[in-house]
């Protein structure tokens, strides 16, 4: 089955070969995300400011299939960073990507650096 | 080692190993339980929850692990073909043999087909399992794409065919529920209540058709139509049958067990079958010459057997089985208990009907008027426990039973305290747990709140219906012990509501960052983040644009987020007053930007399936046509619906028109716990159903009568009265007062309704604060009102002219693009948002 869901596979930093520059660290909302255009896929950066971290993972929600996870709120819960779906509450860790609150499959993360105040995405390409 | 093979792990099987888990010591039984299908035990009785989320795992009764936790072992995906009585041996497809002491059948039913032609045709489900389900939601999908208007038919009318109609409803076809009896539900209802039921079932969209009997199904290969006489067809796509259920009794009729004329195996009051070594339990039992198709009566037949088979062989089945049931069908309260029909040699009837509200009830009562005997409810069932109680215990009726139905005015009802019932009554049937259980886990210490009851006690864990009077009773008991119900915010803020309110007020605090490293620990989340959010606009009387990443996400985006990640956009139309040309500029930008348009029930106009990108564009339109932001996303003033008033209409009082103008400007984007809605009518008609709402004004002689604390959302509730007869100036007073107490005091997201239903001391208090000002502080609300009208600003304006602001409203940081993967679909001349996607099962139900 060739679904939107297959494209994410979280990236993990040590299999990065590809570091795409997305936009300076000032297009970015504090403590709030933002949706990335890479290719065909949808990736939400956070800047986490409270946490002085920035985290990226599909902008896609397992639960609905809607491209939204970018416009939710960021938070944590027992010190795990994670974003609330603006659609139904549904939490994810941003660490992990596993659903907090249900049984949803986790969501795709990915690897964000910032190198002169830019902020540069992690992907492994074949 | 005792060997004990259980055949069958539905709810009823599992429910025999955790009870034989339970009582064995350990070390002397060796159990093996045989499931057919290829997952742990599931809740059945919740399977259409499976259309809503497609999470099996959320079914499940026990995860896997369980069962080799407690020394069983399971086997799932395995049939047994044979079972050897002499030998005691059982065996299974796959050709193994296994010995058996004791040996316990749980193989339930299997759904019943009527032997009607063309039933083999491509397109024809049966309702039983998650596969059954699964391979519906394919199918349907199949014909979606097809088509836009796919019907599906349900055969049967029964308690399983309506939850499927709801099943088809969702699935995006036109559900037809066909059903051989005259009334719906024909084992629980009367006609009278199926009537009832039928409305309301096809006021959501489920067609009905009764007293119908299906001869043939039509379609060459795959199901096209349904024929039920001559010239009388039905077009369908799909059916779903559920036409009752047949015990599956293969297995010991093939060894010569005692079985029913009609089906099932013979059981005496221990569940032991004609071998005393085998016994039957659930679906498949044969007892007092009766199928029991409820999931309590399958418990209880789980609980005998367990105890039989260690030796309690004191522990009988009961002669007598209550099938009383309570559900929620479809959002629709259906319950019946005792004896649902009661013939009148026997007992009279009480009956309140109300077909305006869907509402039926109906009660039994003994000739003598000691006892209830039955009883059947819809549309309100919220009397049920205490009335199956009642019947259960043999509790005294009123002198008048009427009054057990009837509506009461004064609210309370005659109906006892939950906390009179006796500590034997027994609150969850399912799990056969009694009050004194409940209150004695908390008494001892052993429970300290709700889930703790629940977990150590089971109750609730079954169908769910007693789960109010669990947390009622847990409520109470802890009340009772002096025991303080915690309201933190969440983690982050061990401080409620009012609380923060005054911490904020006190120290001027300006920004969710010095709040939570002062007073709060963490980085916050999605629940304390717009509480202090909602606190900042309340006290300095900031627009959601100041902060905008710790606001919900509708009010961070100033737009109301729907399905599909689209907005609607909705503008201020105070009372529902337009001008003709700010109409047709509404429709020509509606055009232009090709939304859907609804009128909706706050007298206003919606706008649907605008894109983050095109926000910022319509609302510079809407703007220079001089509207404003209508604060649709905010938890603030929604609307004031009006009537017409003494404006136009011949029996108008007063200017309802005017004044509700007035209204919603005065109180326009202020923030509170809840959205707020007003209504203002002209006269005692009630046209603006001005009852219905958080504030609600009726004109009369002498001028307002001012009402308080109306809608409640998901329980409605009619606002009641504060002041009769004021004038405009001190409704203006009296709203400003009761607002602000409320946005003071209220919890996070509590409506007006449920925080004045909380108020210690009621609506007597909320008059002595507002109307009497006897603790001293209307002057202090008014004020704190009168700053935030002074401060309104229309945030839309401020976005629109704030070119960094409108950053916010591109899809992609990076990118001018739009969103490609949001599709829409034709509806009634306009469009909707494509059918949810479906989770894939896979990634869902592995964890």
């Amino acid at each position: 089955m060739d679904l939107v869901i297959d494209q994410y596979q979280s990236i993990k930093e040590e299999d990065v070969n590809v570091w795409f520059k997305v936009a300076p660290i000032s297009a970015f909302p504090k403590d709030g995300g933002a949706c990335v255009k890479y290719k065909d896929k949808q990736i939400a950066v956070y800047n986490f400011t409270r946490k002085e971290k920035w985290y990226a993972c599909q902008n896609l929600c397992p639960h609905k299939m809607e491209m939204v996870l970018s416009r939710g709120m960021i938070g944590d819960v027992s010190r795990i960073a994670k974003v609330a779906c603006p659609l139904h509450k549904k939490t994810f860790s941003l660490e992990t990507g596993e659903n907090l609150n249900g049984d949803l499959p986790a969501i795709a993360t990915y690897p964000v650096k910032i190198e002169d105040g830019f902020v540069y995405l992690g992907f492994s390409e074949l | 080692m005792q060997q004990i093979v259980v055949i069958g792990n539905g709810m009823v099987g599992y429910k025999f190993c955790e009870k034989l888990a339970g009582l064995a010591k350990s070390g002397t039984l060796n159990i093996k339980v045989f499931g057919e299908e290829p997952r742990p035990a599931y809740d059945r009785v919740h399977l259409s929850a499976f259309f809503e989320n497609q999470d099996a795992k959320s079914l499940e009764l026990a995860p896997a692990s369980w069962y080799s936790e407690n020394g069983i072992e399971l086997i799932t995906g395995q049939y047994i073909t044979d079972i050897n009585k002499e030998v005691k041996t059982i065996k299974t497809k796959s050709g193994q043999t296994y010995s058996y002491d004791q040996l316990v059948l749980a193989t339930g039913s299997v759904p019943f087909v009527p032997p009607i032609r063309g039933v083999e045709k491509e397109g024809v489900f049966v309702y039983r399992t998650i596969e059954d389900l699964e391979g519906m939601l394919a199918y349907a999908d199949k014909i979606n794409s097809k088509k836009s208007n796919g019907k599906a038919a349900i055969l049967g009318g029964g308690l399983l065919g309506l939850e499927a109609g709801k099943a088809v409803l969702d699935m995006g076809l036109e559900p037809h529920v066909v059903e051989f009896a005259p009334k719906l539900m024909p084992r629980q209802l009367d006609a009278r209540s199926s009537k009832v039921l039928q409305l309301t079932l096809e006021s959501i969209g489920i067609n009905i058709h009764l007293s119908k009997a299906t001869n043939k199904i039509l379609g060459n290969g795959c199901i096209t139509g349904m024929e039920f006489g001559e010239d009388d067809e039905l077009n369908v796509d799909m059916l779903i049958i559920s036409a009752g259920i047949r015990p599956r009794d293969e297995l010991a009729k093939s060894c010569g067990l005692e079985t029913g004329t009609r089906g099932g195996i013979v059981v005496n009051n221990k569940m032991q079958t004609s071998d005393p070594s085998i016994y039957a339990i659930g679906e498949v039992a044969l007892y007092n010459q009766m199928i029991y198709g409820l999931v309590a009566p399958g418990y209880d037949m789980a609980n005998v057997a367990a105890n039989q088979i260690v030796g309690n062989t004191e522990v009988l089945m009961a002669e007598e089985i209550d099938m009383s049931t309570k559900l929620k069908l479809i959002g629709v309260d259906v319950a019946s208990f005792g004896t649902p029909f009661m013939p009148a040699d026997k007992g009279h009837s009480v009956i309140f009907e109300n077909k305006t509200k869907h509402l039926y009830k109906r009660i039994n009562i003994s000739h003598d008027g000691k006892n209830l005997l039955g009883g059947i409810l819809v549309g309100d069932a919220e009397d049920y426990n205490i009335l199956h109680q009642m019947y259960l215990n043999g509790m005294a009726v009123p002198e008048d039973p009427a009054q057990l139905i009837l509506p009461t005015s004064e609210g309370g009802g005659v109906l006892g305290d939950i906390t009179d019932l006796p500590d034997m009554a027994q609150v969850c049937s399912c799990e056969s747990v009694t009050k004194g259980q409940i209150c004695g886990a908390i008494e001892s210490g052993e429970a300290s709140d709700l889930g703790g009851v629940v977990s150590c006690t089971k109750a609730g864990t079954g169908c769910g219906g007693c789960k109010p009077m669990v947390k009622n009773l847990t409520e109470a008991t802890l009340k009772s012990l002096g025991i303080e119900v915690k309201d933190h915010i969440c983690e982050h803020f061990e401080y409620n509501r009012q609380e923060l309110y005054d911490i904020i007020q006190v120290k001027g605090y300006q920004t969710f960052d010095e709040v939570i490293d002062n007073h709060g620990n963490g980085c916050g989340c999605e629940i304390c983040k717009p509480v202090v959010a909602s606190l900042m606009a309340t006290i300095h009387a900031d627009t959601a644009n100041k902060e905008y990443a710790i606001q919900d996400s509708n009010d961070r985006f100033l737009a109301n987020i729907q399905r599909n990640g689209t907005y609607s956009v909705v503008p201020r139309v105070p009372g529902g007053e337009i001008t003709p040309v700010k109409l047709i500029a509404l429709g020509e930008i509606a055009k232009k930007y090709d939304l859907y348009t609804k009128i909706t029930g706050g007298v206003r106009i919606d706008l649907f399936g605008a894109t983050l990108k095109q926000l910022p564009l319509i609302w510079k339109e809407l703007i220079a046509h001089g509207f404003e932001s209508g604060h649709a996303y905010g938890k603030s003033l929604r609307t004031v619906k009006t009537c017409v008033g003494s404006t136009w209409c011949r029996y108008g009082m007063d200017e309802s028109v005017s004044f509700g103008i007035e209204l919603e400007n005065r109180y326009r984007g202020i923030r509170a716990p809840h959205k707020i809605k007003g209504g203002v009518s002209g006269c005692i008609r009630e046209c603006a159903e001005a009852r219905g709402k958080d504030f609600g004004l009726i004109a009369v002689e002498g001028g307002w009568n001012l009402y308080v604390g109306g809608n409640g959302g998901a329980n409605p509730r009619h606002a009641e009265l504060l002041a009769e007869q004021i004038d405009n100036d001190t409704v203006i007073r009296y709203i400003d007062r009761y607002l602000m107490f409320y946005m003071r005091t209220a919890k996070p997201l509590q409506r007006t309704a449920a925080w004045l239903e909380s108020l210690e001391g009621g609506l007597d208090y909320l008059k002595e604060v507002v109307v009497d000002d006897k603790i001293g502080i209307a002057e202090d609300l008014e004020k704190e009102m009168q700053t935030l009208v002074n401060k309104f600003e229309c945030e839309w304006t401020q976005a629109v002219n704030d070119p960094e602001m409108m950053k916010r409203f591109n899809h992609f940081v990076n990118s001018e693009d739009d969103d490609d993967t949001l599709v829409f679909v034709p509806m009634r001349e306009q469009k909707m948002p494509k059918q949810w996607q479906k989770v894939p099962l896979k990634a869902a139900s592995i964890s």
